[in-house]
């Protein structure tokens, strides 16, 4: 196949960026679309010029690294998939496809299409987790019994790979998909429960101050979503933050 | 130097409990006075940042990736081992020490091992506390599965997708400890060396990798949570950014380097697709409790197959060759790694490969889908002499288990594994070999330590299946942060380490001087035209099978491949900006001077163990031919360049396990 690449090019955070255009040919229906982008990439350097920065790390679906816009799609045009995981046999000979970065206030660009997605990590540490010490001394694995059906809800919120899709998707550059994903994942747990009340109310705080935008309702994250994580977790987390309000 | 594996005295089951009670502790209030520095995030870097904070140190952590959560101890699938004995099928700590010997071939260290599956049990109950959503059955308990090479159901697991749990339950403690400024944690950054002052490590020359920025960490102990170096092979089934460099700079400053040639071929990843393939993709070992493994019993088919004449589903049972079933009845589909994947490479040798390269063999889930089936059909009551109806039933069943493995392979190759059996092929996957450390994980530089992948200790030449999440986890969680303590106790009066000394100046100066080198080279190939090249040489001559030909030719032609590297690598960019050429020149010279070694380690091993596979040595039936008078640890000393490294020897001993013929028949 050949193809038109147009792709955001911007040296540095404080850079003005731009889309530069780049023909591609010889690309195999069976590459992935980063390793579409590798043979651009090889291209450039053998020609002298800088290649495309992009984050990429497992090229499985899992690491949450690669972060791009196709066409106006977060990880493009399939559903379920990450754009490592996007192979170019979703696409046909003489297309032209638009390569963006993820963009939000709260996701500055740092190069080309990789951004600064660190005020995730600050949202977690704000209240992601349960305080509990490593000591080899904590209670048998199952000596509390927990429903299968919380137990494999929470497993499905806790599939988020933090990549930040739903936050690019949302008009309101929202991440409450994002942040109600970990808070359902401990509400459902008999574990989470004890700590629930500050949790919400901490997260939620720091996603506030983060700058991400408000939820209305739209739906775009889910549908976005590599994962499938799934809008009743911003249902559960709106209960778990007015209960915690509230107490608090 | 003489290796001294400081193995405590006493009957192995008491030997992790005296020593515990036995080494110098850091009182509470002088813990806060001492730095240690934790190179990686993984499951053993993380879990040990953590556990570390927990006690008061104050952890300076880093990584390479733009958060902690997205080490590439994320992408383990399968699950994780402990000698809980759930299942009531005899497990026993004493089994899982066994299995765990055993399956390494004989090759580690019976000490180590002992403790591994001690704390095992530990593992399970910390990280359900942490609100782990590990699978549960309907009463709300812990479910178990298979893995191969042992005959109980230890193997703890989430969906497909273990590891990342584990991991995010790590990276949650970190993140608990970021909060409150116990780990100091700085992302996109690379460890280019490590600092040696009066003998002992204490600090790390890092770049950030965003700004370019070289700079100086102190710390009055290092650890090395770097993972494994797979990625020599340039295919493989690590993430892109995994790499030797912080493991072969500590190397180069003093740490011996154990079993290089240890490396763990995974009999089922996606088959490769073509020249520009950057990477390749597992297929969970799980999916061996369900599917069975064969290829056509005649070539006429195989030539059907490949040409798209027959269909696989087409082929009656009678044609097909079960070959693992039939040559280890015992354990069937889930022999060990080492065993499945060698098998895999005879039959596709012999010329039996399903696909296009003849590099694939078939992994079916036909007859799992009519088992479970049947059982569901007969749960509900339904008619169990319904074929379509039961096979649709166990297809659910199987999706449950294993669907999202089963969507990565449809989205991969664009085929239906529901309708059609999965394609699979052995690619590189973990490498028992690493830094050598003692029973206290520490490396041969004093105040350095390994951890998890990256130090060699506890899977011999073999790693079972669900070890090593086990392993990265124990000693992060369970032994580090009680060793540690003991070099600790005497650096309560040290103070703050200075990073305004010549050791720091020289370490910076080292390390700017490659960067430099690099980045002003203007030669006219690419990295990734330098990292295939090594790629093939070594899958080609230091792959699944090894001889001394190959080996002595790999040697020479990748230390040619190394000079041509330095001569004619073309970096664009500058150093002082995120370059990302910049950071896989540094990791791939690394690559260059380890596989040499590699190579060089495997040629010294006149035998077969484990992943280690000499033609040379193997019995009448083909199975790997072990050699008593190699029953050691191979430590290699640097002395310059790879060729002239030196090789000591410590000896295995093994009081607890009789020795005996490796057989899964």
């Amino acid at each position: 196949m050949n193809l038109t690449l147009k792709i955001w090019r911007q040296k540095g955070a404080n850079d003005k960026g731009k889309i530069v255009d780049y023909p591609i040919t010889e690309v195999s229906p069976d590459m992935s679309f980063l390793e579409m982008l590798d043979v651009l990439n090889q291209e450039l350097i053998e020609k002298g010029e800088e290649p495309v920065a992009f984050d990429h790390d497992c090229r499985e679906g899992i690491c949450g690294s690669c972060s791009m816009f196709v066409n106006g799609q977060a990880h493009g045009p399939d559903s379920m998939v990450t754009v490592c995981q996007l192979h170019m046999r979703s696409f046909k000979d003489g297309d032209t496809i638009f390569i963006e970065p993820w963009r939000a206030t709260a996701f500055p660009v740092i190069k080309d299409l990789i951004v600064d997605r660190s005020a995730f990590d600050r949202i977690q540490q704000a209240g992601g987790f349960i305080s509990v010490n490593t000591s080899g001394n904590t209670q048998d694995a199952n000596a509390i019994p927990i429903d299968k059906h919380d137990a494999d809800t929470a497993f499905d919120a806790a599939t988020c790979i933090g990549c930040g899709a739903c936050v690019a998707s949302c008009k309101n550059s929202s991440a409450m998909l994002f942040v109600s994903a970990k808070v359902s994942q401990f509400a459902l747990l008999p574990q989470g429960k004890v700590e629930a009340t500050d949790r919400v109310l901490n997260m939620v705080k720091q996603m506030d101050d983060e700058g991400f935008g408000n939820c209305t309702n739209t739906g775009a994250c889910e549908v976005e979503c590599p994962k499938g994580i799934s809008l009743e977790n911003i249902a559960r987390m709106n209960r778990e933050y007015l209960s915690a309000s509230l107490k608090g | 130097m003489a290796l001294d594996s400081k193995i405590p005295q006493g009957p192995i089951a008491d030997k992790w409990t005296n020593h515990k009670n036995k080494i110098n502790l850091v009182n509470p209030a002088n813990k806060r006075l001492i730095d240690v520095i934790i190179v990686g995030t993984g499951l053993a870097g993380g879990s040990a940042a953590a556990t570390l904070a927990e006690l008061g140190y104050n952890v300076k952590a880093f990584c390479f990736q733009d958060s902690p959560r997205r080490a590439h101890s994320i992408a383990a699938q399968g699950g994780i081992n402990a000698a809980k004995n759930y299942q009531g099928d005899g497990d026993s700590t004493y089994r899982l020490f066994y299995d765990t010997v055993k399956g390494g071939d004989y090759r580690s260290r019976e000490s180590n091992v002992h403790r591994l599956a001690e704390v095992s049990t530990n593992i399970i109950d910390q990280c359900v506390a942490q609100g782990v959503p590990f699978a549960r059955d309907y009463g709300g308990l812990l479910d178990n599965r298979s893995f191969g090479g042992v005959l109980v159901s230890r193997t703890f697991y989430a969906k497909g997708q273990t590891g990342q749990q584990l991991l995010l339950g790590a990276y949650s403690a970190m993140n608990r400890q970021i909060g409150r400024g116990k780990i100091k944690m700085h992302t996109r950054h690379e460890m280019l060396d490590v600092v040696i002052v009066d003998g002992k490590a204490r600090g790390i020359i890092a770049r950030n990798l965003v700004t370019g920025e070289i700079e100086r960490h102190s710390a009055h102990a290092v650890v090395l949570g770097t993972g494994g170096y797979g990625n020599a092979f340039y295919l493989s089934t690590y993430a892109m950014g995994s790499n030797v460099t912080a493991a072969w700079k500590a190397h180069k400053r003093g740490a011996y380097f154990a079993n290089p040639c240890y490396t763990q071929i995974h009999p089922t990843c996606i088959p490769v697709s073509g020249d520009h393939q950057s990477k390749l993709t597992l297929m969970s070992e799980s999916l061996r409790n369900d599917g069975r493994i064969w290829v056509p019993k005649h070539k006429k088919d195989v030539e059907a197959i490949r040409d798209g004449s027959l269909k696989p589903t087409q082929l009656a049972e009678d044609d097909r060759d079960y070959y693992l079933e039939r040559r280890y009845p015992a354990f069937g589909n889930l022999v060990p790694r080492d065993v499945a994947s060698r098998a895999a490479k005879e039959r596709c040798d012999a010329g039996y490969g399903v696909n296009k390269t003849g590099e694939a063999v078939y992994l079916d889930f036909a007859s799992a889908f009519m088992r479970y089936g049947k059982e569901q059909a007969h749960v509900k009551g339904l008619d169990e002499d319904d074929a379509i109806l039961i096979r649709k039933l166990g297809q659910e069943i199987v999706k449950n288990k294993y669907g999202n493995l089963f969507q990565m392979y449809e989205k991969i190759v664009d085929q239906n594994p529901y309708e059609t059996p999965m394609m699979i092929y052995p690619a590189v996957h973990y490498t028992m070999g690493g830094i050598w450390v003692d029973y206290n994980l520490m490396t041969t530089v004093p105040g350095l330590y390994a951890i998890g992948e990256a130090n060699f200790s506890d899977h011999g030449a073999n790693r079972l299946g669900a070890s090593a999440l086990m392993q990265g986890l124990a000693d992060g969680y369970f032994v580090l942060p009680y060793t540690i303590g003991d070099y600790l106790a005497d650096d309560i009066r040290t103070g703050p380490i200075s990073i305004d000394s010549k050791e720091f100046d020289e370490a910076e100066k080292s390390a700017t001087e490659i960067i430099d080198k690099l980045v002003n080279n203007n030669g006219t190939h690419s990295v990734d035209y330098f990292h295939k090249k090594l790629g093939k040489i070594m899958w080609n001559k230091c792959g699944m099978a090894r001889n001394e030909k190959d080996l002595k030719e790999a040697i020479t032609e990748i230390a040619e491949l190394r000079e041509e590297f330095w001569k004619d690598v073309k970096i664009p960019g500058e150093a002082n900006e995120y370059n990302e050429e910049l950071a896989k020149a540094g990791r791939v010279a690394d690559f260059l001077e380890l596989g040499e070694l590699f190579a060089k380690d495997a040629l010294v091993r006149e035998e077969s163990a484990g992943g280690h596979f000499r033609d040379e040595y193997q019995t009448p039936e083909g199975e790997a031919m072990r050699r008593k008078e190699f029953q050691f640890v191979s430590a290699w000393e640097f002395k310059g360049e790879p060729k002239d490294a030196v090789l000591h020897k410590e000896d295995l001993v093994y009081e607890n396990i009789e020795v005996k013929e490796r057989s899964y028949k």
